[in-house]
């Protein structure tokens, strides 16, 4: 079953979240056979930043009940070093490739949209918006207002699609989509982690090397389900779902609060070929229902 | 050297035959798909059944092994793993018998590389971290020398699982009373032939054989191990300070030269 989204055709309504599958190190441990058996209907690339990260001192994760926190900290080659190093290699990915930035000021997100927007091999873009403006303070994604002056800053540069990543960690989630829309954005991601921590039970201090991180996979599932219903409620604009999807069923569950598309991510470190399973299975229950 | 690649996803895999060495516990699967490990490499493993429910409503992840030891079959290998019952992943694997199933990803990350030219090598691991040494002795012939060390008899017992070994033990129930790298400091000092070694272990055993080789210029290859959440370099979680930075162990070791490493004792390795 193809389905569309902002304009491409997709073969099945399964993606990744962005940063929970690495196309490029998993062709070095799974071969060409990644290719042959791709597990998502499009790509969406670890977050870029304009200048390389090296990503946060470890332990970078905590595994929980149902989910794990991870303080990952963005590690990333740098718009330069993606596209020297990393772009090409995507290039070769038999499905449509998503790339997601994230700046800390308005301008270091304008110059990297206006970077992608000239590369044919990117197909939409996606702002991550889960961190602070250095310039007033305010995560971005938590206030309406910062996002609408962010998408009128970077919308006018690029006739790609342009994705805005929601974050779960703010007190309006529906106003801020809705600010998104307004301004111009072509979809709507969520949910992204939830800030969390865990204490190493020996010394009773944060075990995470960024003290706090973000939880994922089943645990958070029933939040997403709720947020992304309220989103739904709020903007026309196409919505990709994704929180703690394990199988088809719960992916369902997204689109039937209403999302287009449904992300898988943690799920992915369990099961490499996790976006395979979750897409026929959904697409099993999708048939079923249509009957 | 090219890396040996894994089958994509996960598969199942029949437990064979499970045995007890004193504290340890042997796996043994029958993998129908996938190649022949290279000695070194890992696998993601966890219970078909019942993955989850223990201590702390964990495990969630999979966990990473070493393979212990490999044989081929008419189709595929069967595979050995050495666990340890420290936490709730390994308590359920450990559980594992005949007629139930593990599944796992692999065979994954780099392995061991042969002994640079006209070096002998040398093996030293400390607890469950005598995995990967079992395997790759019986690449190198059986004639390589193996420093052991264990925490007490009971963990003493997983030695036999090398052969000709030489043992310490932190309580001198077995072998040397103290620690391995007491072994290796005098083997190194006596030895006259040029060494390299090869080393798997606790994070504090790892750094004092990297520091003890890098101050007498001796080249060591060290099978390291950290929080791990999927093996193939999406999570991000398993790095390493080396002198370019961090790198993904997953997907650049789990065995790197101990003189790219900053520290070989890695922060949060073993939760």
């Amino acid at each position: 079953m193809s389905v569309e989204f902002c304009g491409l055709e997709l073969e099945h309504p399964v993606i990744n979240g962005s940063g929970t599958f690495d196309a490029i190190a998993a062709r070095r441990a799974f071969g060409d056979e990644l290719l042959e058996r791709f597990p998502f209907a499009a790509f969406v690339s670890k977050t870029v930043t304009l200048e390389p990260r090296q990503g946060n001192p470890p332990p970078r994760l905590w595994e929980l009940a149902g989910g794990l926190i991870n303080s990952i900290g963005l590690p990333n080659k740098g718009l330069a070093g993606y596209l020297r190093h990393d772009l090409p290699q995507l290039a070769e990915l038999p499905v449509p490739l998503i790339v997601n930035v994230m700046g800390f000021r308005r301008d270091e997100v304008a110059r990297l949209v206006e970077a992608f927007s000239e590369r044919a091999e990117v197909s939409a873009l996606e702002l991550n918006v889960s961190c602070p403006n250095v310039e007033t303070g305010l995560v971005m994604g938590a206030d309406p207002a910062e996002v609408a002056r962010l998408l009128d800053r970077v919308r006018p540069l690029t006739d790609k699609a342009l994705i805005v990543k929601l974050t779960p960690n703010a007190t309006d989630v529906p106003a801020v989509a809705r600010a998104a829309e307004e301004a111009g954005a072509d979809a709507v991601s969520l949910i992204n982690t939830l800030r969390g921590m865990a204490l190493d039970p020996e010394t009773g201090r944060p075990w995470l090397g960024g003290t706090t991180g973000g939880v994922s996979g089943p645990a958070v599932r029933a939040i997403a389900l709720a947020q992304v219903h309220a989103v739904a409620q709020a903007v026309e604009i196409p919505i990709v779902g994704m929180g703690g999807v394990q199988r088809g069923a719960d992916a369902l569950d997204l689109m039937r609060a209403g999302a287009n598309l449904v992300a898988v991510g943690t799920e992915s470190f369990r099961d490499p070929a996790a976006g395979l399973r979750i897409a026929h299975e959904l697409v099993d229950l999708l048939a079923n229902r249509a009957v | 050297m090219t890396r040996i690649t894994a089958p994509f996803g996960r598969r199942a895999a029949a437990v064979t035959v499970r045995e007890t060495h004193g504290a340890y516990v042997v796996i043994r699967c029958r993998d129908t798909a996938g190649p022949l490990p290279r000695a070194g490499q890992f696998y993601m493993l966890r219970s078909a059944e019942r993955w989850g429910g223990g201590e702390g409503e964990r495990p969630f992840l999979p966990r990473a092994f070493s393979v212990l030891r490999a044989r081929p079959r008419p189709s595929g290998c069967e595979l050995h793993f050495l666990i340890e019952d420290v936490g709730p992943g390994t308590k359920r694997l450990c559980e594992l018998g005949p007629g139930e199933e593990l599944l796992l990803v692999g065979p994954l990350g780099n392995g061991f590389a042969p002994p640079r030219e006209g070096r002998t090598p040398l093996l030293v691991g400390g607890g469950v971290g005598i995995a990967p040494l079992a395997i790759w002795q019986d690449e190198l012939a059986a004639s390589a020398a193996a420093l052991l060390g264990f925490r007490d008899a009971p963990h003493a017992a997983g030695a036999v699982l090398l052969s000709d070994p030489t043992v310490a033990t932190d309580d001198g129930s077995v072998g040397h009373n103290g620690l391995v790298t007491d072994l290796l400091e005098e083997e190194l000092d006596v030895s006259v032939e040029e060494l390299e070694v090869y080393a798997c272990g606790p994070p504090a055993m790892l750094e004092a054989v990297r520091v003890m080789c890098g101050e007498r210029g001796i080249p060591a290859q060290l099978a390291l191990e950290s929080g791990m959440a999927c093996g193939f370099g999406a999570c991000f979680g398993c790095v390493v300070p080396t002198v370019d930075g961090y790198v993904r162990l997953c997907l650049d070791g789990p065995v790197l030269e101990a003189d790219v490493l900053q520290t070989a004792a890695v922060a949060g390795a073993g939760h």
